[in-house]
């Protein structure tokens, strides 16, 4: 474990090097034992990949103190189980009329349709972090042979539900922004609802799988093409 | 009642102090870009301290007022009239019903803060009022103002006039020092580079926002080429490949890969967001002690100055 200054409010705990469950699964245990080690002190918490960033009021308290309190509570945590957490499983409609890049994808992979939608949907992804805009979570990792680099020129309008994969991660976009990952279905499931409680149906430390439905499925569970 | 807005001038945004605890949603801060300004807005009108405000960037906001009350504009100098009279800044002003309030546009810094007795009546979501338009979160539809938007408000008949002394006021510059925490990958940045970085003068691009200020100067090298994605806290300065500093402000994203040399005092961000393209930046490191001491005395200055009273 390593500490360092983030800001004037602000620590970041490194639990580890490279994207693991083991190591997402001591940033999860860390982001707890912060939250009860620092109490009313405690301004927010960003769990990520390996590292969780502290932030606290620095009119109540100081770096000394919660540098502090964030070693010696690290110092007790138990080495997590990674199996912690829930499974939730997101519907995915796999077509080319929601997914631009699967046909391609597919055939720069030399694997059939079928096959990328196989590996995509046939293993079991972790939440390590969530960012760039709410609801949006970072799940890995993508199955090596359908590990594809983000497009050379990013669309101007993914749509919200679109499932897309960036290298070894996969993701679902939970409004519609701009973005460059290869876009392979959609998800009716809302990843991002302000109205609802939670808003999110996943939380960092989660796992997930993709279950493969049909069009007819699709728009039963409120999808739109 | 209401405060009826009549032009939404260039942006104009409803903000409280900003929205905290949600960043594992992936919700973002928002709130003032300078909240020293927005905290004497509040003072003046002597509202709780993270009442709702307008945040008016760059000017030409116009409303009228549907009852009688009192509203107070601080932060960047513009020009306020009120039925066409000028009017001061930093000072408890009397609106009547069918009043008009005038903004003109900013001549020195470029937010300024326009607050009502008691604080527009906004309500929060994800437990804040602030307006983060890229998240669509906040304000009244989880955008900037617009025209024919009312603004609700409570009818207040007497209130203390206070305003605050030239003087105390904050000056407005057309430069900015960053008193920098070093900190993240501070250490994957090579002494060279960090002198770079310190010694020379960095200029606002036109790429400048609510997210981020980009800089342009002398490129600052790493030693790493990205990172794992972590936790971005306010004022991080994030350097991406091009070696262009940007300093990470209210609206950004809560995790990025790029890596950062520390982060940037609160209190001198405000003095940033005050800046427009082509304004100069410098950077000096300062230990987090001093970055303690400086938040606690900007804070005390601002609960404990005199304020003064004009009769009536």
């Amino acid at each position: 474990m390593e500490l360092h200054v983030a800001g004037e409010n602000a620590l970041i705990l490194y639990l580890g090097k490279e994207t693991s469950p083991a190591v997402s699964a001591r940033v999860q245990a860390a982001a707890g034992a912060a939250e009860i080690a620092l109490g009313e002190d405690l301004i927010d918490l960003v769990p990520s990949y390996a590292s969780l960033l502290v932030i606290y009021d620095a009119l109540r308290t100081d770096h000394l103190s919660v540098g502090r309190r964030l070693r010696e509570s690290m110092a007790t945590l138990d080495a997590p189980a990674t199996g912690e957490g829930r499974t939730v499983t997101l519907p995915v409609y796999y077509d080319p009329e929601v997914g631009a890049d699967l046909e391609p994808l597919a055939q720069s992979k030399g694997l059939s349709v079928d096959e990328v939608i196989a590996l995509h949907s046939g293993c079991e992804y972790r939440v390590y972090a969530i960012g760039f805009a709410p609801g949006f979570a970072y799940l890995g990792e993508v199955d090596e042979r359908i590990a594809a680099p983000r497009l050379a020129t990013p669309r101007q309008r993914v749509p919200r539900g679109a499932v897309a994969i960036a290298d070894r991660q996969t993701a679902i976009y939970p409004a519609p922004s701009p973005g460059g990952w290869n876009l392979i279905g959609r998800c009716p499931v809302r990843m991002f609802d302000p109205g609802a409680e939670p808003p999110m149906p996943v939380a960092v430390g989660d796992r997930v799988r993709f279950e493969a439905i049909g069009r007819a499925r699709f728009l039963a569970l409120g999808g739109e093409v | 009642m209401s405060l009826r807005v009549t032009q939404p001038g260039v942006l104009s945004l409803l903000q409280d102090r900003g929205r905290f605890g949600r960043h594992r949603l992936g919700l973002t801060n928002g709130g003032p870009l300078d909240p020293t300004a927005f905290s004497w807005n509040n003072r003046l009108l002597q509202n709780p301290p993270g009442a709702t405000c307008i945040e008016i960037s760059f000017g030409g906001l116009q409303l009228e007022a549907t009852a009688e009350t009192y509203i107070c504009l601080t932060g960047a100098r513009m020009s306020l009239t009120v039925n066409g009279s000028e009017r001061p800044g930093w000072e408890v002003l009397r609106v009547g019903e069918g009043d008009s309030i005038a903004l003109g546009f900013a001549e020195s810094g470029c937010r300024a803060y326009l607050g009502v007795a008691g604080g527009f009546d906004i309500a929060p979501s994800f437990g804040s009022t602030a307006t983060v338009a890229r998240e669509h979160v906040g304000g009244l539809r989880g955008e900037k103002l617009q025209a024919g938007d009312e603004l609700p408000c409570r009818p207040v008949t007497r209130h203390r006039r206070l305003y605050l002394p030239e003087p105390q006021r904050p000056r407005y510059h057309d430069s900015a020092t960053l008193r920098v925490i070093p900190g993240y990958q501070e250490r994957h940045f090579s002494r060279l580079q960090q002198r770079r970085l310190y010694s020379h003068t960095y200029r606002v691009s036109q790429q400048s926002d609510r997210m981020g200020y980009r800089l342009e100067g002398p490129a600052i090298e790493c030693g790493i080429e990205g990172i794992l994605s972590e936790g971005i806290c306010h004022g991080a300065i994030q350097v991406p490949p091009d070696g262009q500093p940007i300093v990470l402000l209210n609206d950004r994203q809560t995790i990025g890969g790029y890596p950062k040399i520390g982060s940037a005092l609160s209190l001198d961000c405000a003095q940033l967001a005050q800046l427009g393209p082509g304004a100069s930046v410098y950077f000096t490191p300062i230990s987090q002690h001093t970055a303690h001491n400086a938040l606690h005395l900007a804070a005390h200055y601002i609960d404990a100055t005199n304020l003064a009273e004009r009769a009536g």
